[in-house]
């Protein structure tokens, strides 16, 4: 009886199926970029530049592709990209070192029952969904800000020119911090825990102490885990678009860092949520092409972001780590 | 001897060593704080009869009905895009762990995977309204006037599968790496081909991590509010788009609890907090049992050894 599935036929098949995965993602990659480009090709490098009103442009160009007229470009990002930059960055920043510091306790110095209560609390924070984090933020976290910590002169100071009401980078970063750490917390634990125990143990019986040996040698040995991780979680972190979109205040306003202690509290909206925020109006053709340009420049940061993140766990693979 | 070994430490390192268990603490703090939290208020506004009556399109909490639709609409969307994750996932995962060759490909494929799963599900989403607007695709979503709307259950789970397929590789691949080379051999001397030893052997033993990247996948897939809003239309009630009764749910719009949360929140349409806190409730208690059932599978997988 010959056999249906030979094994030249069965690999070709599969070999088949994965190409046609390579394929969608690439056309993925490319069909971005192409309903993206109008965008792009009429602002240069301005479009990541600053200038007029992000939140004026927008219903510009979309009043523009409604009424028929000659179709609208300009857009300048900067006030969406600097707030990106500035939550996404601080999150990340404030996880790595708060997921250090944890991954530290669950590998190695928790006793046995706290780190049975530590790892599915990671894992679950790991799982709530972002609409859950956003929802919690914005009638918790964010009345907070706006009742406490913000003060009626401070929001005189800045009447006219940005309403204070809560939404703000520190709302958003914060409860970003919550969402990705955990995230560290498993590649990085995952990192540190194949580093071979004869260099501890080496290190130990040199006498140099736990909390030393633990710096010195399975931190600094677990490094490409730690950069993976770090590349990994602000791959998602750049992404998220509900939970910011709930708790950033949505105006295409430029935090300034002149304003001192005010600079935290100050409302903005990064790029993602845009997308989320105007959807409804993919139907004008000018807003469709800015829309996909944003998806372009959040697609390639965030495949870089993988990327190396992926680079930079293959030597990892030597010792036998998965994730 | 723990105690007097932590007396010789130096101040700094004592420190270090005190804020890991800070850290630790405030992390099942958080995890605590959300889900009693969510429990509290959850169960505060969760009502039996919201479960099982439609959303209404009504001012005030007491005229919007409940939210049967949405959570109807998160089984289906789930469903539909573990149809397409989970073959198309194990596939891609035997092939890396079996096949792999040529190695170009092998390796473009991992990173592949890796970006996809890196990719933002917002442009997954906008991916989505392209490929499911085109007119060869019409079949999917509510056509009018040779328009394609590309709105639909179909155009939401295809994408969405995109976000479960690098969870469900990942674990499946893991799992036939954890099968010895021997136990292949043994088949092989046996007189089994590859294609047989892995459907017949590989593939049943690998069967607890292919259930945990499942779990992981529809855990992720009914989180995610992006696509859903984007792709499905976060419609209060299913909208059918005509032809017969159940492809035509399919075809229509919807919406799940994900996106009726976020109408719900005060930062969307609806603002009716009472309502958005029921169905996070519901949702987060969805998430607590995929979550234990991971834990579960996992123990149980873990009693299969190969000597």
């Amino acid at each position: 009886m010959a056999p249906r599935w030979t094994d030249a036929r069965t690999g070709r098949l599969l070999g088949a199926l994965v190409c046609a995965v390579l394929l969608t993602t690439a056309s993925m990659l490319l069909f971005v970029l192409v309903q993206g480009w109008p965008s792009f090709a009429h602002n240069g490098l301005h479009w990541f530049g600053s200038g007029g009103s992000v939140d004026v442009q927008i219903r510009n160009i979309f009043l523009s592709g409604e009424t028929g007229t000659h179709p609208v470009y300009t857009f300048h990002a900067w006030p969406l990209v600097w707030s990106t930059i500035l939550i996404t960055g601080g999150a990340v920043v404030i996880s790595l070192v708060i997921s250090l510091f944890v991954s530290a306790f669950i590998v190695e110095f928790a006793p046995e029952p706290i780190r049975a209560v530590l790892r599915p609390v990671i894992r679950l924070l790991a799982a709530v969904p972002s609409v859950i984090y956003g929802l919690i933020g914005v009638l918790v976290v964010v009345p907070f800000i706006g009742n406490h910590l913000i003060s009626q002169s401070a929001r005189a100071s800045k009447a006219g020119i940005i309403s204070l009401s809560g939404y703000s980078l520190l709302a958003a970063a914060v409860i970003l911090t919550v969402m990705i750490s955990p995230l560290m917390v498993a590649v990085f634990s995952d990192g540190m825990r194949t580093v071979p125990s004869g260099w501890v143990e080496g290190s130990l019986g040199l006498g140099v102490n736990r909390w030393r040996t633990f710096w010195k040698i399975v931190v600094r040995t677990a490094r490409p885990a730690i950069v993976a991780g770090t590349v990994l979680a602000a791959a998602r972190a750049i992404g998220e678009a509900v939970m910011l979109a709930m708790v950033s205040g949505s105006v295409g306003f430029s935090p300034n860092p002149g304003d001192g202690w005010l600079f935290f509290v100050e409302p903005s909206r990064p790029l993602a949520p845009t997308i989320i925020k105007n959807s409804e109006e993919l139907s004008s053709p000018p807003m469709h092409a800015t829309l996909f340009a944003i998806a372009s420049v959040l697609l390639l940061s965030s495949a870089l972001f993988s990327l190396v993140g992926w680079a930079a766990k293959q030597p990892m693979k030597k010792y036998g780590v998965r994730a | 001897m723990q105690r007097d070994r932590l007396r010789s430490w130096r101040l700094g390192d004592r420190v270090g060593l005190g804020l890991c268990w800070a850290l630790g603490a405030l992390f099942c703090a958080i995890a605590a704080a959300i889900v009693i939290y969510m429990l509290v208020e959850g169960l505060r506004y969760l009502r039996p009869a919201l479960l099982v009556t439609h959303p209404t399109g009504g001012y005030g909490e007491a005229h919007s009905g409940g939210f049967l639709d949405p959570l109807l609409g998160t089984f289906l969307v789930a469903a539909l895009a573990m149809v397409v994750a989970l073959p198309v996932g194990i596939a891609v995962a035997v092939w890396l762990s079996e096949f792999g060759r040529p190695a170009g490909l092998a390796r473009a494929t991992e990173s592949t995977i890796e970006m996809i799963a890196g990719a933002p599900s917002i442009v997954l989403a906008l991916f989505g309204t392209i490929i499911f607007q085109s007119g060869a695709l019409g079949l999917f979503s509510r056509t009018a006037h040779g328009v394609v709307f590309g709105r639909s259950f179909f155009a939401a789970g295809a994408m969405l599968s995109l976000v479960a397929i690098p969870l469900v590789v990942a674990n499946t691949r893991e799992g036939l790496q954890l099968i010895p080379a021997h136990v292949r051999e043994a088949s092989y001397a046996v007189g089994k081909t590859k294609a047989a030893t892995i459907r017949r052997i590989l593939l049943p033993a690998a069967r607890p991590q292919m259930a945990t990247g499942a779990i992981l996948g529809i855990g992720r897939v009914i989180g995610d509010t992006a696509i859903i809003v984007i792709l499905l239309g976060a419609t209060l009630t299913f909208n059918g788009a005509g032809g017969l009764s159940g492809l035509s749910t399919l075809r229509g719009t919807g919406s799940t609890l994900t996106s009726y949360i976020y109408t719900n929140s005060p930062a969307g349409e609806g603002n009716q907090p009472g309502k958005a806190y029921a169905a996070a409730f519901v949702l987060l208690l969805m998430v607590l049992v995929l979550n234990a059932s991971v834990d579960l599978v996992a123990r149980r997988g873990r009693k299969h050894r190969w000597n």
